[in-house]
């Protein structure tokens, strides 16, 4: 990342709150809307990546979807996407994906900026045909 | 060298090094196509390539002939690889030399212009020539074939035709009388080409009808009468004695007495390998080179033969379509794309016009067996003749003349062993339904084909004019099919049509998962003698290491089955039902079903469930099709809470396993009960609750033949009858396919029930497609196959059915137990981005 960046850096914890393989969700707080709403996957490469949370068709759950390579397939409809880019593999509408590191700690850190944020919710919302704030499940404990 | 040669290759000096010299022996569409194969995987690179033909040109469709005789087509039009393709693959084509001599200890081929090239790979691809029978009088004096006598393999052979027949009889310009020996394609096609031409034609076969081998007499028949209205002069049942002339032809004389004048005569009795250069190299000839399932001479694994000039287990085959199974299967074995692949011999099925009639003939022209069905119709006034020849519910025959409007459909069942409507007159007609057999033309752009996803002809047309060419890459581009699959084989229709019948076959249509190219049967062998256990080292060993998403369920189902306790279960190879032991909803919340066997509650549970609907404030409660009831719209992270407040086991609503066994009152309180379907039920569920399966099993128990619990659609149904027997119905479905179950045998007791039923369902667990239903397991397996090993032990294996039945038996463990302990970090955590 380049020095005029605005992205912020947000811890998750550790890495071994994510079985290798699948994917979780995790919620960054801040800005506005007031947070955003992340999965990320642990692949059995052992790279970390990190998208929106829910599907651009139907707003499944990602996180639930089974992972293959760097493919997700949603659980609900079985859209695919490359979860390095974003890009939709079957379908129109791709994923927004976020930087993310793990640290010799072991722990998990995304960075978050503002237009990818804003990006996501815009998205969100574009797809509900409305503009209602939207609820957020807390991070898992 | 020929002058038409291409790169200087002499002796093959020009080698690089690390490379293999491949040679190809024959310039025609066998040799040719295993080049473009060979190139098609990237294994340029690897070969130094060598092709060397007869025929002084580049390739050419030699199926295109007829339209050249005919004089429909160019002959500059039908070449498939012209000089500079060679040039620019950096192929060195030896054109106009033919082999002589191969000497394998050498390892070197000998051309007839002193040339000679060395070889590390040979494949022998050197084709067929006509059949000349010993007849009196072909030859001349001069020992060689008289002046106007063809045969019809060449375009030289065209050119030659063509020439003789526009000179007329002796030069004068007049029209020729042309007789054409032999009643087959080739015959009917040379002949064809003559009647185009404007020559008077006879047609002489020695059997009784035309196209003998693929027709039944009554086709023959209608075959003839068209062809005679289109001019021809058809004479059967004619054996010729002797070719009547000294240098030149002038007439034939029959074994019968009469004699035919004529000044031309093309000869088309069939085709003979050209074997010979193979059988003085010193390899093992029969009626042509033997080969293995690699296309790999029994004699030399450095030595392979393509083609019509090929015998595989038996087969010599004339056809193209043969050949470019062979062809890719070499092509996989030397580029080492896939070390597995082997050719099993083709089933033929072909589409094409004689004399302008449509043709489509495949399998069997008649029945064979006591058993088999046999469906004919023949209007020999519009000639048009049709037959089907079925065999345990599939398709081993067909014949279509004059009409082949149901070509399609009938090449893909049988091609498939695709399972065939119950009204078998839809096979040879459309009856106006809009189902699988309807004329794919007369389909409207916007009828939708798929009903799961909302995808209309148009759309699948679309898609194959863009490009996608195979049934696979346009059900993954429009999604049709991929919802319930219903509309599969049409699919597989529609695209086949737009691609006017030359569909390609997706190789990976037949894995057993798409991310690892093996079959079942190969898959499983692989899993066994590598010890593969866990779905990753399958990845590793037999997919390069490749990790593919869509395929780790049915590999996880496989793997299971297959090692039972000692399976590694990597719990991301499961779909998320199966990760939390619930079916997720549209809302990315579970349904929570727990078990009410055979539809009999109680007071106890109905309150039990009651109450923790009531505190979790449940969305909705719903009676299911499966006689229990579903708690919907429960979070994940409630499961477990929810789960530990019932108190029950799992119903197991969500996998792809024992699902439950319904069943209607039977003898405790109905007045028509015949049999103790409940407690029948209620034992049944017992036993093979959440056993694993290719694809879901429900269940059901009927007391008496009025079917009240649906047991005749179940996949596994048993029906109590008068006398105190017990019907039991498999392979039955009423879902998006609807199907009623085949009786599998009348039994006595609930125990022969149960263990009849745990037997069948063991055997297919073992031997169904992943996610192929009983419906289409049974169809495609046939119930008598299914009756014999499951009833009558026919092949032995009944004792290891059963035990491996009652090892899944003795290792089930209720999923809901991991309530109390996750199995993986945060498996309860919610997934959900968006709240309701």
């Amino acid at each position: 990342m380049t020095a005029v960046s605005l992205a912020a850096e947000h811890h998750l914890g550790p890495l071994s709150q994510i079985p290798v393989g699948e994917g979780r969700v995790f919620e960054v707080p801040g800005g506005t809307p007031q947070s955003v709403v992340l999965a990320v996957f642990h692949l059995r490469s052992g790279a970390v990546h990190a998208t929106q949370a829910a599907c651009p068709h139907r707003d499944g759950p990602l996180a639930d979807g089974l992972v293959g390579g760097t493919t997700v397939i949603c659980p609900l409809h079985a859209r695919k996407f490359d979860l390095a880019t974003g890009a939709a593999l079957s379908g129109e509408c791709g994923l927004v994906t976020y930087p993310v590191r793990i640290t010799e700690a072991g722990e998990i850190v995304v960075s978050v900026d503002d237009r990818g944020r804003a990006d996501a919710q815009t998205a969100a919302l574009v797809r509900r045909g409305d503009h209602r704030v939207v609820e957020l499940h807390g991070r898992p404990t | 060298m020929s002058a038409t040669e291409v790169r200087d290759g002499d002796a093959g000096e020009v080698t690089t090094p690390g490379r293999q010299r491949l040679v190809v022996i024959g310039n025609g569409m066998a040799g040719a196509r295993t080049v473009e194969e060979i190139l098609q995987r990237g294994g340029g690179p690897s070969f130094d390539i060598t092709v060397i033909g007869d025929e002084p040109y580049g390739n050419y469709n030699r199926i295109l002939l007829s339209g050249v005789l005919a004089g429909f087509e160019d002959a500059k039009e039908i070449f498939l690889n012209p000089l500079e393709w060679y040039r620019e693959n950096d192929i060195a084509l030896h054109a106009g030399v033919r082999v002589t001599e191969i000497d394998r200890w050498a390892k070197k081929v000998f051309g007839d212009d002193g040339s000679s090239v060395e070889y590390d790979k040979l494949i022998l691809a050197t084709g067929s020539r006509p059949f000349f029978p010993p007849i009196e009088g072909l030859t001349g004096t001069d020992g060689l074939t008289k002046k106007g006598v063809f045969g019809f393999r060449t375009i030289d052979d065209c050119n030659r035709m063509a020439s003789h027949a526009a000179l007329g009889p002796s030069g004068t310009g007049g029209r020729r009388r042309v007789a054409v020996i032999g009643g087959g394609l080739l015959g009917l096609e040379a002949a064809h080409g003559m009647v185009s031409r404007g020559l008077e034609v006879h047609l002489v076969h020695q059997a009784s009808h035309l196209m003998n081998q693929q027709l039944d007499p009554s086709a023959g028949a209608v075959l003839k009468s068209t062809v005679e209205q289109l001019g021809l002069q058809v004479h059967l049942g004619k054996a010729t004695a002797e070719v009547r002339g000294g240098d030149e032809v002038t007439g034939l004389a029959f074994t019968d007495g009469t004699e035919l004048a004529c000044d031309m005569l093309i000869v088309a009795c069939g085709i003979r390998p050209n074997s010979e250069l193979a059988a003085r190299g010193g390899l093992t000839v029969e009626r042509a080179i033997v080969v293995d399932d690699q296309m790999r001479s029994v004699d030399d694994p450095d030595v392979y033969a393509v083609g019509e000039c090929a015998q595989h287990r038996g087969q010599v085959y004339g056809l193209v379509a043969p050949l470019w199974d062979q062809a890719k299967v070499l092509a996989d074995h030397l580029t080492k794309i896939d070390v597995h692949a082997a050719y099993r011999g083709s089933r033929l099925a072909t589409k094409l016009k004689v004399m302008g009639v449509d043709l489509a003939v495949m399998g069997l022209k008649e029945p064979e067996q006591p058993d088999d069905e046999f469906l004919q119709f023949s209007e020999p006034k519009r000639g048009v003749y049709k037959t089907v020849v079925v065999r345990d519910g599939l398709l081993v025959g067909a014949s279509l003349l004059g009409d082949v409007s149901k070509v399609s459909f009938l090449m893909q069942a049988f091609d498939r062993a695709t399972p065939l409507p119950e009204e078998r007159l839809s096979l040879m007609f459309d009856l106006g339904t809009p189902s699988a057999g309807v004329g794919f033309a007369e389909l409207s752009d916007d009828a939708q084909i798929c009903n799961c996803n909302g995808v209309d002809k148009a759309a699948i047309t679309g898609c194959v004019a863009a490009g996608k060419r195979s049934v696979k890459a346009v059900m993954e581009a429009t999604r049709a099919g991929s919802g319930c699959g219903a509309c599969r084989d049409l699919v597989a229709g529609i695209v086949d049509w737009a691609c006017e019948g030359e569909a390609e076959d997706d190789p990976s249509a037949h894995y057993y998962v798409p991310g690892v190219p093996l079959t079942k049967p190969a898959l499983i062998d692989a899993v066994r003698q590598q010890g593969l256990r866990s779905v990753s080292k399958v990845f590793d060993a037999l997919a390069g290491g490749v990790e593919d998403a869509g395929s780790k369920m049915g590999l996880a189902s496989l793997l299971r089955t297959l090692w039972g306790a000692e399976y590694d279960d990597e719990r991301d190879a499961r779909f998320i039902n199966d990760r939390v032991h619930a079916n997720i909803q549209n809302d990315g919340t579970f349904s929570v079903v727990p078990p009410i066997p055979g539809g009999v509650t109680s007071v106890q549970q109905l309150r039990t469930i009651a109450d923790v609907a009531e505190r979790y404030n449940v969305p909705m409660v719903k009676l299911t099709g499966g006689q229990r009831i579903d708690l919907l719209g429960i979070a994940k992270s409630d499961l477990p809470s929810v789960w530990r407040d019932l108190g029950m086991a799992s119903g197991h609503a969500y996998g792809k396993s024992f699902r439950t066994c319904k069943s209607c009152v039977g003898t405790e309180f109905c007045r028509f009960g015949l049999g103790d379907s409940t407690t029948l039920a209620v034992r049944i569920e017992g036993r093979f609750k959440g056993i694993e399966s290719p694809g879901k099993l429900k269940l059901a128990v009927a007391g008496c033949p009025r079917n009240c619990s649906e047991a005749m659609v179940k996949d596994v149904g048993a029906v109590a009858i008068e006398g105190g027997h017990w019907e039991i119905y498999v392979g039955g479905a009423a879902g998006a396919h609807v199907r009623k179950g085949d009786v599998l045998c009348t039994v006595d007791t609930h125990e022969e029930v149960i263990a009849l039923s745990g037997r069948f369902m063991q055997y297919y667990r073992g031997n169904a497609r992943y996610l192929e239903r009983t419906y289409g397991f049974v169809e495609r397996i046939g119930i008598d196959r299914i009756r014999a090993v499951v009833v009558a032990d026919s092949e032995g294996i009944a004792e290891r059915l059963d035990s491996a039945m009652q090892a899944s038996v003795d290792a089930y463990v209720d999923p809901w137990q991991e309530a109390a302990s996750p199995v993986t970090p945060g498996q309860f955590a919610p997934a959900t981005g968006t709240g309701p």
